[in-house]
């Protein structure tokens, strides 16, 4: 099992992965990119609700928006960490031709890469929480929090995130040079719409299918009860369902998920095969 | 199918492999289509090293993509290992690897040894396996005491040797070397050829198939040459064989001063001189003629006396893969490559 192809292409890429994200010749600079960042964008938010409802932290309101945008840095950061890979081995390491000439597990190439993303990004949202808690009295305690909920959400939150990662990774084959801030842009076009911020039912009704349609929304919700849950309940998008119903929605959502972006990244990798892209480079 | 049945015996095989391309034309929306490879049949036993001779654009590196899975091709099919590189990829790749010349890849930040070892665990090999392996390697093509260097502080040249031995140490069935020494300075390239020599040599079953724009090197290491033109193969066969085909011309190499420039067009519509190709060296004109016969040569010089060119030296060459190119072709392959550079693209069609 530890040589299956599958499992090396995850681990090797994982190591790969963490090679580079580490690679700071300053310690202090790789801090303040991954941590200050993060942390000063959660800074904003407080400040616009501050400004904007005049209310205290210590209301379920903030802790509702501040948990969700703590936990929606996961989407840009997995999402652009497995789709990123492409790009970087085609046109800056020039290394996806013989990554593709290689025995290996692709897709799960690609999900190793964005392990390190995924750990670094863990790692501010940890330290953004803890800054909700400590200075702005966030109502959160450590004996309320749903483990097992949070872990298991945590989880196949991430392997959902990886696999719309999977779908970007697909279409930045086909796109060459356009696609660099793919993830980033997907993240940002569906903040909005994921209820990371305020409920569904703050959006018009005619933009609320899109809420629903999204994983992503399932899956905050998830992340704020397991953390909050009676303040989360309190929230009426899904007021009417238990924590297994919502467990089970993500995990049959993400399993759909799953099929398509198979199948997608397949086709984008036939097509790539048959344009001659796979190791395509701009300045060709 | 009859192919199927001695596909064991083979390490390549090719059936009317094709591939077009379709370029942007000059119109906005116009797509072109161009030939990179036209009806391919080629047949390479195992333990062989075959080497594909071409100049820039004949379609080289197009043939090694669609052999390493990389690339579909437009028609035809293709074997590797015994298995169609097309319906059956995931097979075909555990049994080779792939190195290309004139290019610097790798993780810069990683060090040579770190570079190589995570390679050896892309293709499952042990690590310690693997460590040995590199090092063995490293020390044959001379960069042992480099190992821990990161690789992005490599000479090109040095990058080079380690995306070499990133693609031997595998111990593919069948390994693709496109262009391998492209780039390289003279004593590199010469180590180089003689890794590849060797490490042919250790093993009777390994294969290889390399390209070149070198005719020296298709000479050297070769067992067998493809010319490759324009996406056709125009001859394959040993060097030997293949210079036997120009062996019965005479060919003679002639340094000449001369005050006024030289009227070649009269040399060449002498009675049996095949060809004549010039240029200047060093204050002189050199002459490369082939003649149906060495009878003919007094006719040349006689000729050459009476534009009142002087004859500084006179030597018989032997025919090489050059005069087999020129014999196919009709032009050197130094000037295939010039009239492309010149955006000549004789295989485009609208
Ligand atoms: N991705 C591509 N899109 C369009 N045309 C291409 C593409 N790749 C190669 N070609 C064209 O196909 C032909 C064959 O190219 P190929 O790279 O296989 O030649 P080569 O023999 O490897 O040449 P070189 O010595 O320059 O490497 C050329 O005319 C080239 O311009
Ligand atoms: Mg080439």
């Amino acid at each position: 099992m530890l040589r299956s192809p599958a499992f090396r292409s995850f681990r090797m890429a994982a190591w790969l992965g963490w090679q580079i994200e580490s690679n700071w010749t300053d310690p202090f600079l790789f801090a303040i990119y991954s941590i200050i960042k993060p942390l000063a964008a959660a800074g904003i938010l407080v400040v616009m609700y501050r400004v904007v409802t005049q209310q205290a932290f210590d209301t379920p309101m903030f802790a509702y928006l501040y948990l969700g945008n703590a936990f929606y840095q996961y989407v840009s950061a997995v999402t652009t960490g497995v789709s990123w890979a492409v790009i970087d081995d085609r046109e800056h390491y020039r290394t996806l031709k013989y990554i593709y000439v290689a025995p290996l597990n692709i897709p799960l190439y690609l999900f190793g890469r964005g392990v390190a993303r995924f750990l670094t990004t863990s790692f501010a949202v940890l330290i953004i929480i803890l800054f909700g808690v400590g200075f702005l009295k966030m109502p959160l305690a450590l004996s309320t929090i749903q483990w097992p909920l949070l872990i298991v959400s945590l989880v196949l939150g991430t392997l959902m995130l990886g696999l719309v990662g999977l779908i970007l990774a697909g279409i930045t084959l086909l796109t060459a040079r356009h696609s660099y801030y793919i993830g980033d842009a997907v993240a940002g076009a569906l903040f909005l719409f994921t209820g990371a911020i305020f409920p569904l039912e703050v959006l018009p009704a005619y933009l609320r299918p899109i809420g629903y349609a999204l994983p992503i929304t399932y899956w905050l919700e998830l992340m704020r009860r397991a953390l909050v849950g009676r303040v989360a309940q309190a929230f009426p998008t899904f007021s009417a369902l238990s924590d297994g119903q919502l467990l089970a929605l993500l995990a049959l959502m993400t399993l759909a998920l799953g099929i398509i972006s198979l199948v997608v990244f397949r086709w984008c990798e036939r097509l790539a095969r048959e344009r001659g892209l796979i190791d395509y480079t701009s300045n060709y | 199918m009859t192919t199927e049945t001695h596909l064991d015996d083979l390490a390549i095989k090719t059936e009317a492999l094709s591939r077009i391309y379709k370029i942007r034309g000059a119109k906005k929306g116009e797509m072109r289509e161009r030939v990179a490879l036209e009806d391919i049949n080629l047949s390479i036993p195992r333990g062989e090293l075959f080497g594909l001779l071409g100049p820039n654009g004949a379609g080289k590196t197009t043939l090694i993509k669609i052999l390493t899975t990389l690339l579909s091709p437009t028609r035809g099919r293709a074997w590797v290992a015994g298995f169609d590189v097309v319906r059956e990829s995931d097979k075909v790749r555990p049994r080779i690897n792939m190195v290309s010349g004139g290019e610097t890849s790798g993780y810069g930040l990683l060090t040579v040894r770190e570079n190589l070892w995570m390679f050896a665990q892309f293709y499952g090999i042990p690590s310690r396996q693997a460590h040995q392996r590199i090092q063995t390697l490293l020390e044959m093509i001379g960069l042992a005491d480099r190992a821990n260097t990161k690789s992005s502080d490599l000479s090109t040249g040095l990058r080079q040797k380690m995306n070499i031995v990133r693609g031997f140490m595998t111990d593919p069935e069948v390994l693709f070397l496109d262009e391998p020494t492209l780039g390289l300075d003279v004593q590199a390239a010469r180590e180089v050829r003689a890794f590849i020599r060797r490490w042919m040599d250790e093993n009777p079953s390994r294969t290889i198939l390399l390209t070149t724009h070198y005719m020296q090197e298709a000479e050297e290491l070769c067992d067998r040459v493809a010319i490759i033109h324009e996406g056709r193969i125009l001859a394959c066969d040993t060097p030997d064989h293949l210079k036997q085909e120009v062996q019965h011309e005479a060919i003679f190499q002639l340094l000449v001063e001369t005050e006024q420039p030289l009227n070649s067009l009269a040399l060449e519509n002498l009675p049996g001189v095949l060809r004549l190709h010039h240029q200047w060296m060093n204050g002189g004109l050199q002459l490369e003629i082939s003649l149906a016969e060495e009878g003919v040569l007094p006719l040349v010089i006689g000729e050459l006396e009476r534009q009142q060119a002087h004859l500084r030296s006179l030597q018989k060459r032997q025919p090489s893969l050059e005069d087999v190119f020129v014999q196919l072709v009709g032009l050197r392959m130094e000037e295939v490559e010039r009239e492309r550079g010149n955006g000549y693209h004789p295989n485009t069609q609208e």
